[in-house]
């Protein structure tokens, strides 16, 4: 039996490009304005640039100081592949509306099967017109559209389309058979391994067709298993199939209050279906959430979002309890709503396959009663009262003490910068008490007059009775044993966290120890060596 | 299996049959009274070296502690058994140093703080019992009937629980009563090492008072050699230099 004829197996395709996506992502996610210049850059290149930018002279691949100076007004924007992806998604949700099967090539280009459509619309034409139709109806950034014999294919006839279009919406169609062809009078740059354009362009390869002229067992010889995948790409066999994605279950679960609700019981009541809704949800597809994030919107219109984690998974009654800390923010278990809530969505961020989170045969692990008291203790005092501390970096102890609520992740190490020398830090032991914010204290020399230190750091008399009004008010401690001043001058390059302060370590004839910080000719208690 | 140990009786001389027999009868007996007792086995956590003098007997599992004078005192206590696994609390203590307990050797991520547990106090404390091994709590207002409550909970639980203050029913007090420290003088050196006097008073037993020098480090961390540099080592830059100007 003779083999399938090649062009057979190559699928009708219809691609459509959303051109500089990053660009529109960064401008509907983060609001940057609609009609300026704007870049998307990625470590210091540019890898997309808005219309207006590109009339000034802004390429993609361009450094962005050389960007900068061909645009002075360019606004420039970290490239974030999150966002670009999120803002696709609801695109191809109203592509997928009107031709089922899509496969998301990258966020901005996908693909679908051709003929299906074809033939439902009464032709290719009429079905790329009804896609872009749905997507301007939406109001959806504007496309254009490929259609060919091969996804390679369609890609360069729809890059072809927004070259030869200036009205935006765009459809270059290139009739069955006739891929070879289209491709062959295009530039050796459009090959679909890039980085062998240069070279191909020396060899004498100016076209497609140049290069698709080769011989197969050639081109495989020179330039290995992807040169041959780019050889017969460029001959219009693009054998790869359209991969449609199966469109992700939406697990987000909201309920809309009418009137809106102001008490946050009512409100955490009416949640406890929602939230077992949700969690069921999760559960009859075999997942669980790790992290959710609970978006309230109040009649007035304000939207609150947070995201919450869990250090294994949430249960409905859990969900529940952190609608209830995100309502009641500081204000206590009492403290009234500031407005009406009309709205609260709840979405899973994160999840994790079931499996993962069996309980093992013997009951739970230690740990899991552990974060089960201590959720009890947070749903009786809050989200932010039970704490568990790591170790952070600065010269005051307060910096040197990190809290994190019991749950959520801590910051990052290379922001705690916990293990750096930090010189001027106190040395050990450290004390036991440290007072956040410091206490007010007086210090006196044996002549009754407050002791300070000048301008060059000297001392203006030795200390001798220091008064801590706050713990215990007139009462006088005579210091027996002293040192300092030890100073602490940091960050003078930044105003909101410079500090210009002196230390004292101070025993008095209890014994005990104090950290004296005389900042501003203000004496205070920074800590207790008790 | 019984068949050769009977024979093995059998085998042997009379006098070795007889005292296996009387060994055997000692034992069961042992496991009876094992089985009879109504108290339970006291369980004590481990101490570290210098604590030991003050609390011969140990730290007991599921005993209530006072601690006045010093935190530092009470979190040497808790220092031991935070290294050997245990889950550590501390309720209503908003201005703990966590450097001095991570310093001390207690494991910061074992470590779990409820600084302020306003009005509900007692339900905070047993909450917190139910689950950490080990939870000191500065003292609130508590009638001798809610004290002995949590007291039954704590022995069942078998934690232990650390009053920074006067308790009414504790199983032991401790009392810091003076305090020296060395390092500092008039205008140079810095605070380093502690000597404190305590006195013990255990349930039923004399006062005992005995001086003890205040571990600063967990006694691994002053093994290693990192911990054993002097301290102010790590002072390149003059101008933030502590002690730089003291001698």
């Amino acid at each position: 039996m003779p083999p399938e004829s090649p062009v057979e197996t190559v699928v009708r395709t219809m691609v459509l490009w959303f051109p500089d996506w990053p660009v529109v992502a960064a401008r509907s996610i983060h609001g940057l304005p609609p009609a300026a210049s704007v870049a998307v850059i990625d470590r210091g290149i540019v890898i997309a640039c808005s219309a207006e930018a590109r009339q000034e002279g802004v390429r993609r691949g361009l450094r962005v100081r050389e960007a900068q100076l061909r645009s002075p007004a360019l606004t420039v924007h970290p490239h974030d592949p999150e966002t670009d992806a999120r803002a696709f998604d609801p695109v191809i949700a109203a592509i997928e509306q009107v031709i089922p099967g899509v496969q998301l090539i990258r966020p901005g280009l996908c693909a679908v099967r051709a003929r299906g459509a074809a033939r439902y619309y009464g032709g290719e034409e009429q079905a790329a017109t009804a896609v872009l139709d749905r997507l301007l109806h939406e109001g959806h950034p504007p496309a254009v559209v490929g259609i060919a014999d091969g996804r390679y294919t369609a890609e360069q006839a729809a890059m072809q389309a927004l070259l030869g279009d200036t009205e935006g919406q765009a459809i270059a169609i290139v009739p069955p058979g006739a891929s070879p062809a289209f491709l062959a009078a295009l530039p050796i740059e459009a090959v679909d391994a890039p980085e062998l354009a240069p070279l191909l362009r020396r060899l004498g390869a100016r076209t497609l067709g140049d290069f698709a002229a080769l011989d197969a067992s050639d081109v495989r010889a020179r330039f290995g298993e992807e040169g041959a995948a780019a050889h017969e790409r460029a001959a219009g066999l693009d054998r790869r199939p359209v991969i449609p994605r199966l469109p992700p279950r939406d697990f987000d679960s909201g309920i809309d209050f009418e009137p809106p609700l102001d008490r946050v019981d009512q409100i955490a009541f009416a949640l406890r279906a929602v939230a077992e809704r949700c969690a069921g949800g999760l559960t009859s597809a075999g997942l669980v959430c790790t992290g959710i994030r609970v978006t309230v919107t109040s009649d007035r219109g304000e939207r609150s979002e947070r995201e919450w984690n869990h250090p294994r998974h949430f249960t409905p009654a859990e969900i529940v309890d952190r609608v209830r800390w995100q309502l009641q923010g500081s204000g206590g278990v009492e403290g009234g709503l500031e407005s009406p809530i009309a709205r609260v969505v709840i979405s899973p961020t994160r999840v994790d396959a079931i499996s993962h989170h069996e309980e093992g045969l013997w009951g739970r692990s230690p740990d899991e009663r552990i974060h089960h008291g201590l959720s009890r203790i947070q749903s009786m005092l809050g989200h932010e009262a039970v704490l568990t501390a790591v170790p952070g970096g600065g010269r005051l102890l307060a910096e040197r003490r990190v809290l994190v609520p019991w749950g959520d992740a801590p910051p990052p190490r290379e922001r705690l910068a916990a293990d750096r020398p930090w010189p001027g830090s106190l040395p050990e032991p450290a004390p036991a008490t440290v007072y956040d914010p410091p206490l007010a204290a007086t210090v006196l020399d044996d002549g009754e007059s407050s002791v300070d230190v000048d301008r060059r750091g000297r001392l203006s008399a030795e200390l001798a009775w220091i008064s801590i009004d706050e713990l215990q008010p007139r009462r006088r401690r005579r210091v027996t044993a002293w040192a300092g001043p030890w100073p602490l001058r940091q960050r003078w390059w930044d105003p909101a966290r410079a500090r210009r302060a002196d230390r004292f370590q101070v025993l008095d004839d209890d014994g005990e120890g104090w950290l004296l910080l005389l900042e501003q000719h203000r004496w205070r208690v920074e800590a207790h060596y008790d | 299996m019984f068949e050769n140990s009977c024979v093995a009786v059998l085998l042997g001389s009379r006098s070795s049959a007889l005292a296996e027999r009387s060994e055997v009868r000692e034992e069961l007996q042992a496991r009876i009274r094992q089985m009879q007792s109504t108290r339970l086995p006291e369980r004590s956590l481990p101490l570290l070296d210098e604590l030991r003098p003050l609390l011969p007997e140990g730290l007991r599992a599921g005993a209530t502690y006072s601690v006045t004078g010093s935190t530092s005192l009470a979190l040497a206590l808790l220092a031991a058994p935070s290294r050997e696994g245990a889950w550590c609390g501390m309720l209503g203590l908003p201005h703990l140093g966590t450097e001095a307990a991570a310093g001390l050797g207690i494991e910061l991520d074992r470590l779990v703080l409820v600084p302020d547990a306003g009005a509900r106090w007692l339900g905070v404390a047993a909450a917190m019992t139910e689950v950490l091994g080990l939870v000191v709590a500065a003292p609130s207002r508590v009638t001798p009937a809610e004290a002995s409550r949590l007291a039954a909970r704590l022995r069942q639980r078998e934690s232990t629980l650390i009053v920074l203050g006067p308790w009414p029913q504790a199983d032991a007090v401790l009392r810091a009563t003076a305090s020296d420290w060395s390092g500092l003088g008039r205008g140079h050196g810095h605070l380093m090492s502690r000597r404190l006097r305590v006195e013990t008073v255990s349930r039923g037993g004399r006062p005992r008072s005995r001086v003890i020098t205040l571990p600063t480090r967990g006694t691994d961390a002053a093994a290693s050699p990192a911990a054993t540099e002097p301290p102010l080592r790590l002072a390149p830059d003059p101008t933030a230099t502590p002690a730089a100007h003291a001698s």
